[in-house]
């Protein structure tokens, strides 16, 4: 099993001259889970991003050791998987076509057609794989999104708003994959939903920042 | 190397893919160069226009077409919401060179039909010199590409960007495109290719130059 470790010191985004936060700080390693909560608009969604590397922090630093090797930022992309509202599949392909698109992107070649199908199984839109993405209702889109941040076995999982747009089932599903992530790796929860809570042994409530 | 190639290679293709289904940029290309050709055919009538002035015609349409479609790479992604998936999955520098070579098939498809309907259409337009032309089609191709490419990422990000494309695409273009139609004017004076050289030498460098300075600025432009 890897070691990882994930900290974020006297970390601060500010958008036009709006701080959003500032001084987040925390620790986290591997079998380990943070909630990120707040009310609308507090920047969980930016903290998310931040951890993916997505967008650069105004103040701070993030710092990412696998083994013992601090990751480059640049590469972070390769440990971290995301399931956001603002990540969007390719419409026009369909949901199979989207995970080998990003399978072939990402270099995965060992087994990645077995995972492909496994996670489609696994989150329940296998019998709709070769449908476009267009048609699929947004539950089924968030489901193809949990497949797609999983696809490459990420040391680091963030979730921004986990449970949106699913049914009991997905939910279900969700929950079970959140569980297994806090088994080998580093969860990260941005939500204000109290089930999804239960999974997180620390939290930063970013109203009080 | 491995490591750029292998990616920007499948970001191609999924480009090519997109592309091929949505006809995002194919189909506002290619209404463009039909309506510009059909324009120009109508006002030209059975006057006698000097090759020269044709030679600058021909640019100009390969200038505004390009304008219409090639910012497409980037503005659908921006636009789709996929922008993120792409940051997610890639190093910037393999999405540029995906992207840039998407832009450069494109841009050379787009450029051979052009030449080859203007040269069927404009009865004036005769090419004395094929290989001076059909050099100055590839190497004009890789400088739009090049510079379309960089400034598509620049402007995706903006709010303004139909309008925002052309006006800072034009300055930054303008040695370009002077330089292929004086390389054009030659090919169709029946020039030798040792006197189109020094044009071309123009066009080879500034397609390096702007290459290699969008690979090192491309992560700024992408990220934030």
């Amino acid at each position: 099993m890897k070691t990882i470790s994930l900290s974020v010191e006297s970390l601060s985004k500010v958008f036009n001259r709006r701080v959003i936060f500032e001084n987040i700080a925390f620790s986290l390693s591997e079998k380990q889970s943070l909630a990120v909560t707040g009310r609308n608009g507090s920047g969980k969604s930016t903290l998310a991003k931040i951890i993916c590397g997505l967008l650069s922090p105004s103040g701070g630093r993030i710092m990412c050791t696998i083994d013992g090797e601090k990751t480059d930022p640049a590469l972070i992309y390769q440990h971290v998987g995301l399931v956001s509202p603002y990540v969007m599949m390719y419409d026009e392909f369909s949901g199979m076509e989207n995970l080998v698109v990003i399978s072939r992107i990402r270099g995965l070649q060992t087994s990645s057609q077995e995972d492909i199908e496994r996670l489609l199984k696994t989150f329940g839109i296998y019998e709709r794989r070769n449908d476009e993405v267009r048609t699929y209702s947004s539950g089924m889109k968030q489901r193809l999104k949990y497949a797609a941040a999983l696809l490459h076995h990420p040391e680091i999982l963030v979730l921004d708003e986990p449970a949106a747009n699913l049914d009991e089932e997905g939910i279900g599903v969700v929950r079970a994959t959140m569980r297994a992530q806090c088994e080998h790796g580093i969860l990260v929860i941005a939500t204000n939903d109290k089930d999804d809570l239960e999974f997180a042994q620390n939290s930063v409530d970013l109203n009080r920042n | 190397m491995k490591s750029l190639f292998i990616p920007s290679y499948f970001i191609f293709l999924k480009d090519s893919h997109s592309e091929l289904r949505t006809r995002y940029a194919l189909n506002a290309l290619f209404m463009f160069v039909v309506t510009a050709l059909s324009i120009i055919l109508f006002s030209l009538g059975s006057e006698s226009v000097s090759p020269d002035v044709l030679a600058g015609i021909l640019w100009v349409i390969i200038f505004f077409s390009s304008m219409s479609g090639l910012s497409r790479t980037f503005v659908s992604e921006e636009e789709r919401g996929t922008g993120l998936t792409l940051q997610l999955i890639s190093a910037p520098t393999p999405i540029y060179v995906g992207k840039l070579f998407f832009n450069l098939v494109l841009t050379l498809s787009l450029n051979i039909l052009i030449s080859l309907l203007y040269i069927l259409m404009i009865n004036n337009f005769v090419v004395a010199s094929a290989d001076i032309f059909w050099t100055t089609i590839f190497l004009g191709s890789c400088a739009i590409a090049s510079s379309s490419t960089i400034l598509a990422a620049i402007i995706a990000k903006a709010s303004t960007r139909g309008t925002l494309y052309p006006v800072i695409s034009f300055p930054i273009m303008l040695p370009m495109l002077m330089t292929v139609i004086k390389a054009t004017q030659l090919s169709l004076e029946g020039a030798f290719f040792s006197e189109a050289l020094g044009q071309f030498q123009i066009l080879i460098s500034y397609t390096v130059v702007l290459v290699t300075v969008s690979v090192l600025l491309f992560e700024f432009v992408w990220k934030d």
